[in-house]
């Protein structure tokens, strides 16, 4: 049979299925239903702005009800405190290590005599370093740690296990250590993403599973009958990620250019179904949260999750366009590439349509500000994805730092601001203190807005340059190193200061700590200061 | 969405098609292609090149893939070689076809640079052949001597004065050695039927036959 035609029928036959079950799943597919999208609210926070990082405090509402509903959000807050600031913790460091190893690895493009003496300080191990470090470290532990905390908020349950959330923390940690440390000594699998051999990934495996088990079991002990929104892209990515990372590393199994089709599955469903969902279930939280209104169309949203979890996972191989692989590969993944455009169209539209109105709040909330930055930047990293894997653009604009640039787009415009929206709102609430000095929060959100774009727009252009001049057969091949010259040192300015951002960002969160542990001391002594007369504590319990 | 078996069952359900698009049908697809006449296999000293290669990070910057559109073409016109096909990479484990040209694409550097002392200078310090070059230099892979303590019968690398040691001479420590000889040896001038064509070829053997058969 044909190719084409056998390609094509298992298309159509495959979209026919996927709506006929995201129908299944919809109820009433064009009202305004909210009751699912207010399962997030207790009745008097809708209308009311929530921002712990601003210093807004929990509400009291009026009645038993809700104030049972806010007292068991408050419980359930506190009893995440300490998985919570471990992975805070964890995720702040390899922030910091990452931007050092970003940032040399920048500098290096430009002055390729820098340091050069020892061998764990060339550009390719530090460059590696980097996307390890920011890839399976900050990225990873930051989100993790927003799930550990957002899921007993969302599914009405305590957390249970916290110890083994801990400990699966130190062995993912323990794990990347000494992945680092290997790379940094030339033990590298030479697949990109992949880098770290599977004898050391398998820690990952394990602390990954310790971590995501308890939340795992937390969908069947919730107390809330609707699952909302969040709860679907984090509960399907706790799911994915392990298949990925254990499907990648089978020793052993995976040849040539098969081994290379596999590399662009994982390469790009790690941010698809990983690190793109979990930051979509962010939004989808924090945004209707701060600004005290549900999401306005929940059936969007229920578009959007479905689509992107079809078509995301067969996008990777836009990669190797023009590559030695089959082409019948090549055209799906184009095609998938170019459907991704519904899941984030649903997406954008639907918090557009929510955030109207409210706009205001941008200038009032440091969490929104983020969260806001965050989703514009998923739109465009999209879209611009989706528009490059074009066999036309993507001529122009693969093999060069254009793609560099995409890459940032999405790992940091949308999911690294994403993060630190989420913990500007979340420590405040886990920790029970309030950011000792919110100037540095704005400080530290104009500092990496000024370098992202300083970044993206500089190394854009010098991405198009070189690709028009590696276009050229009759240039010779140098003039497309030339030309890049003076945007990569831009960029080196641009990642300097969203350096530096991180530094204020990781000053800021240590004096949290400190200001909770004055904060602790100071309770236990108060409660020390009360014991004679346990009566009334006990009561108050 | 109220039901967690349907939210699971659907996100893996979703997960297996793209696995089964992206790894499982190219595995069967792939699995039985045979290697090139003319490719010969890695020696020893070429696969422990292949490994500094790798552990250096060199992928970073290289491509291994001369692609059918864009760059690919324009490096084809440059004379750097025919497209690369699956058969190929069919000693290569892994794969390096990279994402990125910085720096040329080196499918067929071998063939392009056979000289072992270009390599050696341009690894040392590129910058002594390519004023413009941004790639790093990689000292860490020679050794400096002044020049009684080289062994008598010891290569030592021609670098041109201004970029030399002062007083010293440079030799290679067996990385650079290997690493060279691993360049040396990425040249692809076999010529290749493409799987689909060869494919295409059968059928339209078979279907000849049996016309053949038909008219007997």
């Amino acid at each position: 049979m044909n190719p084409t035609a056998l390609l094509l029928a298992t298309f159509v036959l495959s979209i026919v299925g996927l709506f006929a079950f995201i129908w299944s799943l919809r109820s009433g597919l064009f009202d305004r239903e909210s009751s699912g999208a207010g399962v997030i609210f207790a009745p008097e926070e809708i209308g009311r702005y929530d921002d712990p990082a601003e210093g807004v405090t929990r509400l009291v509402p009026d009645d038993a009800r809700q104030q049972a509903e806010l007292r068991d959000r408050a419980a359930a807050d506190r009893a995440t405190a300490v998985p919570v600031f471990v992975l805070f913790t964890f995720a702040v460091v390899w922030l910091l290590v990452g931007s050092a190893a970003g940032l040399l690895s920048s500098l290096k493009l430009h002055l390729p005599d820098l340091l050069v003496e020892q061998a764990w300080l060339t550009f390719g191990r530090m460059r590696t370093i980097h996307l390890n470090a920011v890839a399976y470290g900050w990225a990873p532990l930051g989100l993790l740690g927003l799930v550990v905390w957002l899921l007993p908020r969302l599914l009405r349950t305590p957390l249970r296990y916290p110890r083994l959330i801990i400990a699966g923390a130190f062995i993912w940690n323990a794990g990347l250590v000494a992945g680092l440390v290997g790379l940094a000594n030339g033990l590298n699998t030479g697949m990109e993403w992949l880098e770290i051999p599977w004898y050391i990934g398998t820690l990952f495996a394990v602390g990954g599973m310790m971590i995501g088990l308890p939340m795992a079991f937390m969908l069947r002990r919730r107390t809330v009958h609707h699952l909302y929104v969040s709860v679907w892209y984090i509960g399907a990515a706790l799911f994915w990620f392990p298949i990925l990372y254990i499907v990648a590393n089978i020793p052993g199994l995976h040849f040539g250019v098969e081994q290379a089709t596999m590399n662009w599955w994982y390469g790009h469903n790690v941010l698809g179904l990983f690190y793109t969902p979990i930051s979509i279930a962010c939004v989808y939280y924090f945004l209707p949260k701060v600004i005290g209104r549900p999401v306005q169309s929940y059936n969007l949203s229920l578009l959007g999750f479905w689509t992107l979890a079809f078509f995301y996972g067969q996008v990777g191989a836009h990669h190797l366009i023009g590559g030695p692989i089959p082409e019948w590969l090549v055209t799906l993944s184009i095609v998938q590439s170019m459907m991704m455009l519904i899941p984030v169209l649903a997406f954008s539209v639907n918090q557009h349509l929510t955030l109207k109105g409210h706009f205001a709040l941008l200038k009032r909330s440091h969490t929104l500000r983020f969260i806001v930055f965050g989703a514009m930047m998923y739109t465009v990293a999209s879209v611009q994805g989706s528009a490059h894997a074009l066999r036309s653009l993507n001529a122009l604009t693969h093999f060069t730092h254009f793609t560099v640039a995409h890459a940032h787009i999405g790992m940091y415009g949308f999911v690294s601001m994403v993060l630190f929206g989420g913990m500007y709102f979340a420590v405040p609430r886990v920790l029970d203190v309030t950011w000792p000095k919110p100037a540095l929060i704005s400080l530290h959100f104009w500092l990496v807005v000024a370098g992202f774009a300083a970044y993206i727009v500089l190394l854009s252009t010098g991405g198009v340059l070189q690709g028009l001049a590696l276009l050229d057969g009759a240039t010779p091949f140098i003039e497309s190193v030339r030309v890049t010259k003076p945007w990569l040192l831009g960029r080196s300015i641009g990642g300097g200061l969203m350096t530096l951002g991180h530094i204020v960002f990781a000053v800021h969160f240590y004096l949290a700590l400190k200001a909770a542990e004055r904060q602790r001391q100071a309770d236990v002594a108060a409660t020390s200061h009360v014991q004679p007369d346990p009566a009334p504590l006990s009561a108050a319990n | 969405m109220e039901n967690e078996i349907k939210l699971v069952g659907g996100a893996v359900l979703t997960l297996a098609l793209a696995t089964a698009a992206m790894i499982v049908v190219p595995f069967m697809q792939l699995k039985d292609v045979p290697p090139p006449a003319g490719l010969a296999p890695y020696t020893e000293q070429e696969l422990r090149g292949r490994q500094v290669y790798i552990a250096n990070g060199c992928i970073a910057c290289h491509t291994q893939q001369p692609s059918t559109i864009g760059a690919g073409r324009a490096d084809a016109v440059r004379g750097w070689g025919r497209p690369s096909v699956a058969a190929d990479y069919f000693h290569d484990r892994p794969t390096l076809l990279g994402t990125m040209r910085t720096g040329p694409d080196l499918f067929n550097v071998g063939d392009r640079i056979p000289s072992e002392d270009w390599h050696h200078v341009h690894l040392y310090q590129p910058r002594a052949y390519v004023p413009d070059s941004t790639m790093p230099a990689y000292p860490f892979l020679y050794e400096t001597m002044v020049a009684v303590e080289v062994p008598p019968g010891q290569y030592t690398v021609p670098i041109p004065d201004a970029h030399a040691p002062r007083g010293r001479k440079v030799v290679p420590t067996r990385d650079a050695e290997d690493l060279v000889a691993y360049l040396k040896a990425m040249t692809r001038q076999y010529d290749v039927a493409e799987p689909l064509d060869a494919a295409a070829a059968k059928a339209l053997a078979s279907e000849l036959r049996g016309r053949t058969r038909q008219e007997d």
